[in-house]
C-alpha cells in the first residue's frame, strides 16, 4: 500500500511538474521580449521571428504576470514605429485588450494603456482604430481607478489619441474623458497632473469648442494654481494648456487672464527651464492677440519688459513666441506700440534680427519692426533710431533670403517708411533702395524739405540732392514729382550744379561765348 | 365915267396882262406846288417828329423810374445777400472758433491727452523697472535656492561618503590615506571623516546568525527600528527540530513580539468619565454663539441688509443689523404686557424651566403641537 501511495504522488508530481516547466518557459519568453523590445535595434530581428503571433496568445494566459508582461512587450514594439502598431490593430489584439482594461488588475491595465497609448500615438488613422476598437470607454473607466500609475497610463493615452486632430479629440471628450482629466490634475501625484494637463492642452487645441469643453468642466480654476509649482515638466504642459485653451477667442482668453495669472506668470519668464519659459511667452501671445484691452493689461503688469527682457536671454526658436508677443501688442494701437518702444523693445528686436539666422524667425522680427513702426512718426523715429531701415533693406534685397521673408520685409519698410521723418536714417536708404522703395523715401523727403531749412541745408551737404538728380525716373512717374516738389525746395543754380553733366554744359558755353 | 372910260381903255393891257399874268402863274404852279407839299412836308414831319419825340421823352421818363424803381429794388437785394453772406461768414468763422475750442478739448480729454499719455508712459517707465528688478530678484533668489539644494544634496553624497569609509580615518599612530604626513594640513576628506561617525551596520552579526540557523532571536536595535517603520521582522529559518519541550522557534518570536493587547478595561483611563465631561462642557461652552443673525418677521423688508454691487466700488458700507438699535430697549412699549400665565403653568414652573433653557434659542420649540398636552400630562404627574 505504501509503494502505491508512492507511486501515485510520484505520477501527480510529475504531471505538475510539466505544468510548472511551461509556465516558467512562457514567462521566461515573454519577459526576454519585453527586455528585447527596449532596444531599437532588436526589434526588425522580432518582428521577422513573428513576435507579434506569438504574444497574441500570451495576452489571454491565465497567469497574470505574463499577461502583464506580453502586454508591455507589444506596447513596446507599437511604440517603436507605426508599421508595428499597424501590425498590432491588424492582429486584431486591440479589442482584446480593450476587453480586459475593464476585467483585469491594475498592473495589466496599465500595460494595456500603454500598448493603447503606443498604437494611437502614430497617426490619426491608427489612432482612429483604437477609438473604433472602443478603446475610449475603456480608458475613460480606468481613469475613475484608484490607482494614480492606471489613471496616468489612460490619460496619457487619451492624450495621443485627441493629439491628432479635431475629430478624434471630439470622440474623447463625447467619452466623458474632460471631467475626469480635471480631476486628475487634482491629485496629489505630479507626474499624473502633468500627463492630465498635457491631455487637456492636447484637447482644447484643436477649436474653440472643445477648448470651450476643457473650460466649462473647469480646468483653468486648476491649471491656474499650479503656475507656482515648483516641477518643471508640470508647468510645461501647464502654460501649453493654458496657451492652447486661451488661442482660440476672446472669451476663453479673458476667462484665463482672470485667473488672476497675470503678475505670477512673469516669474516663469526667468525659470531655469527653457520650455517652461517658451510656454509662457506662448501663452502671453495667445492672450495678447486678441485684443487691444488684453493686451493693455499684459503691458501694464509689466509683461512687455519682462517678456524683453526674456528675449534677451535665450536663443534660438524659443524667442519666435517673445517677438510674435511684442508684434501683437505693437499691432493693436499706436499707445501700445509706444509701450513697446519705451520699454526698450526696439533695440531688443535688433539684436534678435541681427543674432537670429533662421528665416522665419526674421520674419517675425521683421514683422514685429513693421508693426512698431507703422503708427506714426514718432514709433517710426523710433524704429529708425535703432537702425534697422539698412537691415531690413539688406534682407529685402538678400536673394537668399525667403520670399515670405522678403515680402514681410518690403511690407515692414513700406509701412515705417511712410511715417519716417527722421531724414538722417532716411539718408542711407537714397543711396541702396530699389526703385519702389525708394520711390517712398524720396516721397518722404518731398514732404519735409519744403518746411524745414536745415534739413534743406544738411540735404545739399551731405549729397542727398546730388543723389536725387541722379535717379532716373520716367517722365510723369509718382517718383518724378517727388523729385520735382524736392527740387522746388532749391534756387534753380543749385539744382542745376547738381544735376548730371553739368561740368560738361559749362564747358560748352566756354566753347560758344564769343568775347566782344 | 370917266373911270370907266379909263378902263375902257385899259381894257386891251389889263387883259394882257391878266394873259401874262395866268401864263406866269401857269408857269410857276408846279414849282409852286413842290414847294408847298415841300413846307407841308416838312411841317408834317416835323410835327410827327416833334410828337414822336415827345412820346421818346415820356418812354424815357417812365422807362427811368421803372428802371429806378427796379435798380434800387434789386439794390436792396444785394444789400441782404451781401449781409447776409457776411453774416453767414461771420457765424461760419465763430462756429469754426467754437467747434475749435471743442474738438481739441475733447481729443486731449478723451482721445489724446499728451500729458496723461506721458504720464501713462512714464508709469510704465517705472513699473517696468519694478518688475525688471522683481524679477532679477527673483531668479537670484531661485538660483541660490538651486545652489543650496545642490550643495546640500554633495554634502549628503560626502558625509554618506565619509560614513563608509570611515575607517580611513588617521589614528594616533598611523596617519589614514587621506592624512598625509607630506602635506602641511590633512585632506579636507580626513576632517570630514574625524566629524561623522561610522555607519553602523546593516545587520548585527547575531542576526546575522540567526540567519545562518541560529535560532535566538535578536534583541538588537536594529530589529526595533525596521519594526518601528513597520517591517515585520524576518522569522528565524528553522533548519532541525531541538531536544527538549521547546516551543517552535516561530511561535516563541511572535509571542516576543506581540504587540500589548489591554483589555478595554485596561485601556480606559480612570477618570475617563469626568474627562468626557469636561469636554463637553467645553464643546457646548465653545460653540454657543450663533452665527446667524436673528431677524425678526414684522417688517422683514426693513431687515434686508444692503448689498453691495461687485460691479461699483462705492464706499458705502452695509450697516450691519442689530448693532445699534436691536438692542435699545423701550420699556414704555412692554408696559401693558404681561407675561404669560397658565394654570398649569404654576404647577410645573420648575420643571418646564428646566426643560426650557435648553432650546431656548430655537424659536420652533413654541410651534410644537404637542405642548399643551405634554405639560398637562406632566402637571398631572406632579
Amino acid at each position: 500500500l505504501y509503494i502505491k501511495i508512492n507511486t501515485y504522488c510520484w505520477i501527480i508530481h510529475l504531471c505538475l511538474l510539466v505544468f510548472e516547466q511551461y509556465q516558467k518557459a512562457r514567462t521566461q519568453f515573454v519577459q526576454t521580449v519585453a527586455e528585447l523590445a527596449t532596444r531599437p535595434q532588436n526589434i526588425e530581428t522580432l518582428q521577422n521571428a513573428g513576435v507579434m503571433s506569438l504574444l497574441r496568445p500570451l495576452l489571454l494566459d491565465i497567469v497574470p504576470t505574463i499577461q502583464q508582461t506580453s502586454a508591455l512587450a507589444l506596447g513596446r514594439l507599437a511604440n517603436y514605429n507605426d508599421d508595428l502598431a499597424e501590425a498590432v490593430v491588424k492582429g486584431d489584439i486591440l479589442p482584446q485588450l480593450v476587453y480586459s482594461l475593464a476585467e483585469q488588475n491594475r498592473f495589466y491595465k496599465k500595460a494595456a494603456a500603454f500598448v493603447l497609448r503606443a498604437v494611437a500615438k502614430h497617426s490619426p488613422t491608427l489612432a482612429q482604430a483604437v477609438v473604433d476598437c472602443g478603446g475610449l470607454d475603456a480608458l475613460v473607466i480606468s481613469l475613475e481607478e484608484f490607482d494614480p500609475g492606471v489613471k496616468e497610463a489612460a490619460a496619457w493615452a487619451l492624450g495621443y489619441i485627441a493629439r491628432h486632430n479635431g475629430h478624434l479629440s471630439q470622440a474623447v471628450v463625447d467619452a466623458g474623458a474632460v471631467p475626469l482629466l480635471v480631476l486628475c490634475i487634482q491629485e496629489p501625484e505630479v507626474a499624473l497632473k502633468r500627463i492630465a494637463a498635457s491631455a487637456l492642452s492636447d484637447i482644447a487645441k484643436h477649436s474653440p469648442e472643445l477648448a470651450q469643453t476643457v473650460v466649462d468642466a473647469g480646468a483653468i480654476a486648476h491649471l491656474s494654481q499650479m503656475i507656482l509649482n515648483p516641477d518643471a515638466k508640470l508647468k510645461r504642459q501647464v502654460f501649453s494648456a493654458l496657451s492652447q485653451i486661451s488661442k482660440h477667442s476672446v472669451d476663453l482668453a479673458e476667462m484665463v487672464v482672470e485667473a488672476e495669472i497675470f503678475p505670477s506668470i512673469l516669474v516663469c519668464l526667468r525659470d531655469p527651464d527653457e520650455y517652461v519659459r517658451k510656454n509662457v511667452t506662448t501663452l502671453m501671445r495667445e492672450i495678447t492677440k486678441h485684443t487691444p484691452e488684453l493686451s493693455q493689461l499684459v503691458v501694464n503688469t509689466g509683461g512687455v519688459a519682462a517678456v524683453i527682457d526674456y528675449l534677451g536671454e535665450c536663443q534660438g526658436g524659443v524667442r519666435l513666441p517673445g517677438i510674435m508677443m511684442l508684434g501683437y501688442v505693437a499691432a493693436h494701437s499706436e499707445n501700445l506700440a509706444m509701450a513697446v518702444i519705451v520699454s526698450k523693445g526696439v533695440p531688443q528686436l535688433a539684436i534678435c534680427l541681427s543674432e537670429e539666422s533662421e528665416d522665419h524667425i526674421k520674419a517675425a522680427t521683421v514683422w514685429a519692426f513693421g508693426q512698431i513702426g507703422r503708427h506714426t512718426p514718432e514709433h517710426a523715429r523710433a524704429v529708425a533710431a535703432a537702425h534697422v531701415l539698412p537691415k531690413l533693406l539688406a534682407l529685402y534685397m538678400d536673394p537668399d533670403s525667403s520670399e515670405d521673408l522678403q515680402i514681410k520685409a518690403k511690407k515692414a519698410l513700406k509701412s515705417i517708411l511712410q511715417k519716417c521723418t527722421h531724414l538722417p536714417a532716411l539718408e542711407p536708404l537714397l543711396y541702396e533702395a530699389p526703385s519702389n522703395i525708394l520711390k517712398h523715401v524720396v516721397y518722404q523727403f518731398s514732404k519735409v524739405l519744403p518746411h524745414d531749412s536745415k534739413a534743406r541745408r544738411l540735404f545739399v551737404t551731405s549729397g542727398g540732392l546730388k543723389k536725387v538728380q541722379e535717379i532716373k525716373a520716367d517722365v510723369g512717374s509718382a517718383l518724378q514729382e517727388y523729385i520735382n516738389s524736392i527740387n522746388n525746395c532749391y534756387p534753380e543754380e543749385i539744382v542745376r550744379y547738381y544735376s548730371p553733366g553739368y561740368s560738361e554744359t559749362l564747358l560748352e558755353r566756354i566753347d560758344k561765348y564769343q568775347p566782344v | 365915267m370917266a373911270r370907266l372910260v379909263k378902263l375902257q381903255n385899259e381894257i386891251e393891257r389889263i387883259k394882257e396882262k391878266y394873259f401874262t399874268r395866268n401864263r406866269f402863274a401857269e408857269e410857276n404852279r408846279q414849282r409852286e406846288n413842290e414847294a408847298a407839299i415841300k413846307i407841308q412836308s416838312w411841317f408834317r414831319g416835323w410835327q410827327v417828329r416833334a410828337y414822336l419825340s415827345h412820346l421818346h421823352w415820356k418812354a424815357t421818363i417812365i422807362q427811368k423810374i421803372w428802371r429806378g424803381f427796379r435798380a434800387r429794388a434789386r439794390f436792396r437785394q444785394t444789400v441782404k445777400a451781401v449781409y447776409f453772406i457776411m453774416k453767414m461768414n461771420f457765424y461760419h468763422k465763430m462756429s469754426v472758433r467754437i467747434q475749435r475750442r471743442w474738438r481739441g478739448y475733447y481729443v486731449r480729454k478723451y482721445v489724446h491727452n499728451y500729458y496723461a499719455r506721458r504720464r501713462y508712459m512714464e508709469g510704465l517707465i517705472r513699473k517696468n523697472e519694478e518688475i525688471r528688478r522683481d524679477l532679477v530678484d527673483f531668479s537670484e533668489f531661485q538660483r541660490r535656492e538651486r545652489e543650496q539644494i545642490a550643495m546640500d544634496r554633495e554634502e549628503q553624497k560626502k558625509t554618506v561618503q565619509a560614513q563608509r569609509m570611515h575607517f580611513l580615518l588617521s589614528t594616533k599612530q598611523c596617519p589614514g590615506v587621506f592624512n598625509s604626513p607630506f602635506k602641511p594640513e590633512p585632506d579636507e576628506m580626513e576632517l570630514r571623516l574625524r566629524r561623522t561617525k561610522p555607519q553602523p551596520p546593516t545587520a548585527s552579526p547575531r542576526e546575522r546568525d540567526s540567519r545562518l540557523g541560529n535560532r535566538i532571536p535578536s534583541t538588537h536595535s536594529s530589529a526595533s527600528i525596521a519594526r518601528a517603520h513597520g517591517a515585520q521582522p524576518l522569522p528565524p529559518i528553522p533548519i532541525k527540530k531541538p531536544q527538549g519541550p521547546f516551543r517552535e522557534a516561530a511561535e516563541v518570536w511572535a509571542q516576543r513580539h506581540r504587540s500589548l493587547e489591554p483589555s478595554l478595561r485596561v485601556q480606559t483611563s480612570i477618570t475617563d468619565l469626568e474627562e468626557a465631561q469636561d469636554q463637553l462642557r467645553l464643546e457646548e461652552w465653545r460653540n454657543r454663539t450663533v452665527d446667524t443673525l436673528f431677524q425678526p418677521f414684522s417688517k422683514a423688508h426693513q431687515n434686508r441688509r444692503y448689498e453691495r454691487m461687485i460691479h461699483t466700488s462705492s464706499s458705502f458700507q452695509p450697516v450691519p443689523y442689530g448693532n445699534k438699535h436691536f438692542r435699545e430697549e423701550r420699556p414704555d412699549n412692554l408696559l401693558g404686557k404681561k407675561p404669560l400665565q397658565r394654570a398649569s403653568s404654576r404647577l410645573c414652573n420648575t420643571h418646564l424651566r428646566t426643560a426650557y433653557t435648553l432650546p431656548r434659542t430655537h424659536q420652533h420649540i413654541m410651534e410644537m403641537p404637542m405642548w399643551p398636552a405634554w405639560s398637562a400630562s406632566h402637571s398631572t404627574k406632579t
